[in-house]
């Protein structure tokens, strides 16, 4: 044939050291991986959605400086929804006022507000009387109810927001302030909150009592994570050692899969632990990609062995060969795969940096474990493949011999048809629409996601914080900014399609000035002197109670204070085209004050647009990547260059079915390119190596190369493939959407994959080389073979 | 009072001290732990007693988690405890921030139950005479609760002795637990130092209804008057929850200030 070239050597070199320590090198290197598997116990789960942010976020900037000033606004919120329909009875405000007074149990809580708590102010005479609203819920009777209800429908602060407007749901907002050195601070404190709904529902089985806010949204975070390590890790593990035994029918070379696949994980989440990153749903992800792609590994070696023996070969021989054979193939994909985890890097969101690392790090692994543990374990574990008379490792067979005839025999029909395909199907991309509604992130089965559907009819949704500063210490009491804001918060009043309430100081203040003046209903305005406004503030200031201050309402300095606006259930789009219309009123409207929009949703309804900027350029780091590493490889830019198309069409074709089967993505979305390509790029090199070693080394004709590459790769290409689309379904079963949304995305990428390298590829090779040799002796079967 | 010291404790009436001395052993060294940390309260607070009445001006400088600051200036008057069941009485004049100059609060102080206060507003030319059950909120929107500031009479506690500590700063103290009577209070209890030299109280702790700490004053600078009594001219509170912090930097206390109960009254709040 011809003189061995460097991945040859180095892959018969690597697999005859191990082989040949197989007796040392097995233990020492699983103790090594268990060693650093260990670090994965470090890890936790991070208490707080803000480390989807990256810290140079703008928004995340503004909403720390919201916190700073105001107080963090993570909450735990208990709605009571009565089964009589009415929050004004005494059964329900007893209730109510228990569990008011059980909030004050909850860790690290810094405000209970309820409607029996809330502060109603009276004035009497020259008397400011502060009280709870109901003191005592035993000794309500009828007509105290009635001017209860009369006070909270006709009081901005309580109607809509405190008790819903039809009277027949109420909120007990328990604010808490969680500190960061906790672990798992979120869920205990959900656990507790969940003891406090589960025994008032058993003293008031006529209510119905659900748990909603942001400390509970991160609980959620926090179980969904859990519960996709402890359910959907062991599934897949299930079916992707299932998969082997039916494919490869070795039960050894399950097990030396199994070996691979834990052993990788192991080292890529150890360095995880090791690096102390805080796990979320999204980096929790990263055993799964890890094993899939470590199985990718396993099967090409492995099935050459099977090839080889089937053709005769003993079993050293034979696992020689195949590590040979695979060196290259397996080395070069591995470096494009660690290259798109690592483009993850780019994204905004810190979280995606650590899925990005932790995964890079594993594929390392089961690199380096492929091409010494692997054939140490292989030459140790029995395993017969029986040869077979009329195997012949350069005819393919089954499916695959199907395929490369009809390709042979008709190259730009397939060429055609399959460049058509993809692009009907990139067509629809500019249809997907980016919802990240982070409510949406939790399936149905999510108890989180059942206590926002049951609290919509009744309450707004998310919070969105208007921070308004009119630029000088004491000038909040400013008639004319209080009469700017009193604007303000009567033009978002007027959204009532996407706004459900709204909290302003300025109701606070009117309030005030008609109590101070004997409850006079002419003084319910802006007072018209600062002073006087400043001093309102102070009464009011020395008046509350523990838990009910204004802290969280204006600053220290008496600066700045915040419009708080609940919005209805509504989209990400929605809230973007709401912040730009507070801003834009606010510009025209405001001034010249000062207005920072911030909260939960708006982080949410931005990180997409970040993500996805950051991420397309590292996409396009990542390409150039991939046409660098191939152009060397095959040592030809034209090569380079056109394998570029099988490994891009599948991610548009794919995001185009998305578009059409789905519509929607988050922001993880932003994952999915990054994680597509590298494993896209796996069938493409393994299916060129091949193609290009018999024409370079063999010296074969296009459609030999073409039957050879199909005998040789094909099959595992198939395997790996049908593995690998399992795998990443198995996160379609993920209760949090963001991950099934990767999952299913990245499935549909890989089999579209699949057949453009079975279609698309093939087709262009065989087009090429007919040209090339209708012409001379074309450049593309040169001296070269890859190395 | 001692005006603004917390737990600092105003003297208990004789009968009392005559019922701890008339016991065989010295309550001091008790095995009980409530009548040791009791003791311990009660020789605090006995070095209080009999101060008469105070004036003094401060600062208080709030500051948030990035450090940002925010000063308010004040002055407070404060009337020795008069009579059974109630605390001292206070006058708190503001300065500063300028729009509330000229505000004065009055307090007459109950052990357990809501204050009496009122609150002359310079701008409405008005007393008004506030009736809540504010002692826990926070005071001007710092980290101090009213109830803080005001004087920690010793009948507003329980007490438990917890044993003997040395501070950072070498000090021996005794550490007793608080345990608030009146029902309205922002804690459920606090941990209080002691020290065991001239026996005035250097640290606080305070626990949320959760149980869990969430505030610590320190109490720095003690000076002693010619008179003999303590006060501490810096005190230091941080809430651990939120990382704000409020610093109060006290003036000479001035104990030679002619005041009577008629200065106490909410009639008299507008002569000034």
């Amino acid at each position: 044939m011809s003189k061995p070239s460097f991945s040859d050597t180095a892959g018969r070199g690597l697999a005859r050291f191990s082989i040949a320590a197989r007796f040392l090198l097995v233990p020492i290197v699983a103790a090594l991986c268990v060693a650093a598997g260990y670090n994965a116990s470090k890890l936790d789960f991070a208490g707080d959605y803000r480390v989807f942010f990256g810290p140079n976020n703008p928004d995340l900037i503004a909403a720390k400086n919201a916190e700073d000033t105001f107080g963090k606004a993570d909450n735990i919120a208990f709605v009571i929804i009565p089964k009589s329909g009415s929050v004004y009875t005494r059964r329900t405000l007893s209730a109510v006022h228990t569990l008011t007074n059980q909030g004050w149990t909850l860790p690290y809580v810094t405000r209970v507000e309820s409607l029996t708590n809330f502060q109603n102010t009276i004035g009497r005479d020259d008397d400011l009387i502060v009280e709870d609203l109901v003191f005592d819920p035993t000794e309500l009777t009828e007509a105290r109810l009635n001017e209860i209800r009369a006070i909270a429908e006709s009081e901005p602060l309580i109607d809509g927001f405190i008790v819903s407007r039809g009277g027949d749901a109420t909120v007990v907002n328990v604010t808490v302030q969680f500190p960061s050195d906790v672990p798992n601070v979120n869920t205990i404190a959900q656990n507790q909150a969940r003891a406090l709904r589960d025994d008032l529902m058993a003293d008031y089985p006529d209510l119905d009592v659900h748990i909603i806010g942001a400390a509970s949204l991160a609980a959620a975070f926090e179980e969904s994570g859990l519960k996709d390590t402890t359910t959907l890790i062991p599934a897949l593990y299930a079916i992707v050692l299932i998969a082997v035994l039916i494919v490869l029918r070795s039960f050894s070379a399950m097990i030396a899969v199994l070996l691979v696949i834990a052993l990788s994980t192991m080292v890529g989440v150890g360095f995880g632990g090791f690096t102390g990153i805080e796990l979320t749903p999204i980096s929790v992800s990263a055993p799964t990609i890890i094993l899939t792609i470590a199985v990718a590994d396993a099967i090409h070696i492995i099935a050459s062995i099977r090839s080889k023996m089937r053709a005769g070969a003993n079993k050293r021989d034979a696992i020689i060969d195949a590590t040979a054979l695979n060196f290259a193939p397996v080395s070069i994909t591995s470096l494009t795969t660690v290259a798109g985890f690592l483009t993850l890097n780019f994204s905004d969101s810190p979280t995606f940096h650590d899925l990005g690392n932790m995964t890079a790090v594993g594929i390392a692994a089961a690199w380096a474990l492929s091409l010494t543990f692997l054939p140490a374990v292989l030459a140790i574990l029995p395993m017969k493949f029986k040869a077979k008379a009329m195997a012949n490792d350069a005819a393919p067979t089954g499916v695959t011999a199907v395929v490369a005839n009809a390709v042979i025999a008709q190259p730009w029909a397939f060429a055609l048809a399959t460049s058509a395909l993809c692009v009907a199907l990139a067509v629809f991309i500019p249809k997907i629409e980016i919802n990240d509604q982070w409510t949406r992130y939790f399936d149905e089965r999510v108890e989180f996601r059942q206590a926002i559907d049951a609290s919509r009819p009744y309450f707004g949704s998310d919070i969105i914080e208007m921070v308004v500063d009119p630029g000088a210490p004491g000038a909040v009491a400013e008639p004319e900014f209080l009469t700017t804001v009193e604007a303000f918060t009567a033009w978002l009043r007027t959204r009532e399609s996407d706004i459900a309430h709204v909290f302003s100081l300025t109701d606070i203040i009117k309030r005030l000035n008609k109590n101070l003046n004997g409850d006079d209903p002419t003084f319910y305005a802006i007072p018209d002197d600062r002073t006087l406004a400043s001093q309102y503030l102070l009464v009011y200031e020395l008046s509350l109670p523990y838990g009910l201050d204004l802290n969280n309402r204006v600053d220290i300095d008496r600066q700045s204070t915040r419009v708080t606006v609940t919005t209805q259930d509504i989209t990400t789009n929605e809230i973007r085209a709401l912040v730009a219309d507070a801003k834009t009123w606010f510009a025209e409207n405001g001034n010249g004050y000062a207005l920072d929009v911030t909260g939960s949703n708006v982080l949410f309804a931005f990180a997409a647009q970040r993500n996805l900027e950051a991420v397309a350029q590292g996409a396009i780091y990542l390409l150039i990547a991939i046409l660098v590493i191939l152009a060397l490889t095959f040592r030809s830019i034209p090569v380079g260059l056109v394998s570029l198309v099988p490994n891009i069409l599948p991610i548009l074709a794919a995001f185009g079915a998305w578009a059409i089967l789905v519509g929607v993505v988050g922001f993880s979305i932003a994952a999915v390119g990054a994680v597509a390509v590298g494993l896209v790029v796996d069938d493409t090199v393994h299916f060129l190596s091949k193609y290009f070693r018999a024409r370079r080394i063999d010296g074969k004709s296009a459609e030999e190369a073409i039957r050879y590459a199909f005998a040789t790769a094909g099959q595992a290409i198939m395997l790996t493939t049908f593995i690998l689309a399992a795998g990443f379904s198995v996160l379609v079963g993920s209760t949090f959407k963001l991950n099934a949304d990767l999952g299913l995305l990245t499935a549909i990428a890989i089999v579209l994959a699949l057949i453009i390298d079975f279609t698309l590829l093939p087709a262009m090779l065989l087009i090429a080389g007919r040209k090339r040799s209708a012409r001379t002796s074309g450049e593309l079967s040169p001296q070269g073979q890859p190395s | 009072m001692k005006t603004i010291v917390v737990a600092a404790i105003a003297g208990l009436a004789v009968a009392l001290t005559s019922v701890a001395y008339a016991q065989d052993a010295d309550p001091l060294a008790s095995d009980d732990s409530k009548a040791r940390g009791y003791a311990v309260a009660e020789r605090s607070d006995k070095t209080d007693a009999g101060y008469g009445s105070s004036s003094v001006n401060l600062t208080m400088t709030l500051t948030d988690p990035r450090g940002r600051e925010t000063v308010r200036e004040l002055q407070i008057d404060t009337l020795e405890k008069q009579g059974e069941g109630n605390g001292d009485w206070s006058l708190t004049r503001f300065f500063s921030p300028p729009d509330v100059e000229g505000t004065v609060f009055l307090s007459q102080a109950r052990l357990l139950d809501d204050d009496n206060q009122w609150l002359y507003l310079p701008g409405l030319r008005r007393v008004k005479r506030i009736s809540s059950s504010n002692k826990s909120g926070p005071f001007l929107g710092s980290e101090f609760a009213y109830e803080d500031l005001t004087a920690s009479e010793i009948g507003k506690y329980d007490y438990v002795y917890l044993g003997r500590e040395t501070l950072d700063d070498g000090t021996e103290v005794d550490k007793v637990e608080c345990t608030p009577r009146y029902a309205r209070s922002g804690y459920t209890k606090l941990h209080c130092y002691f020290d065991t030299e001239v026996f005035q109280a250097r640290r606080f702790e305070f626990f949320d209804r959760g149980g869990n700490l969430f505030k610590t004053l320190e109490l720095e600078d003690y000076r002693q008057y010619p008179n003999g009594y303590w006060r501490a001219h810096r005190q230091v509170m941080q809430n651990r929850l939120t990382g704000k912090s409020t610093t109060l930097s006290f003036g000479d206390f001035d104990f030679d200030v002619d005041l009577n109960r008629r200065d106490f009254e909410p009639s008299a709040l507008d002569r000034f």
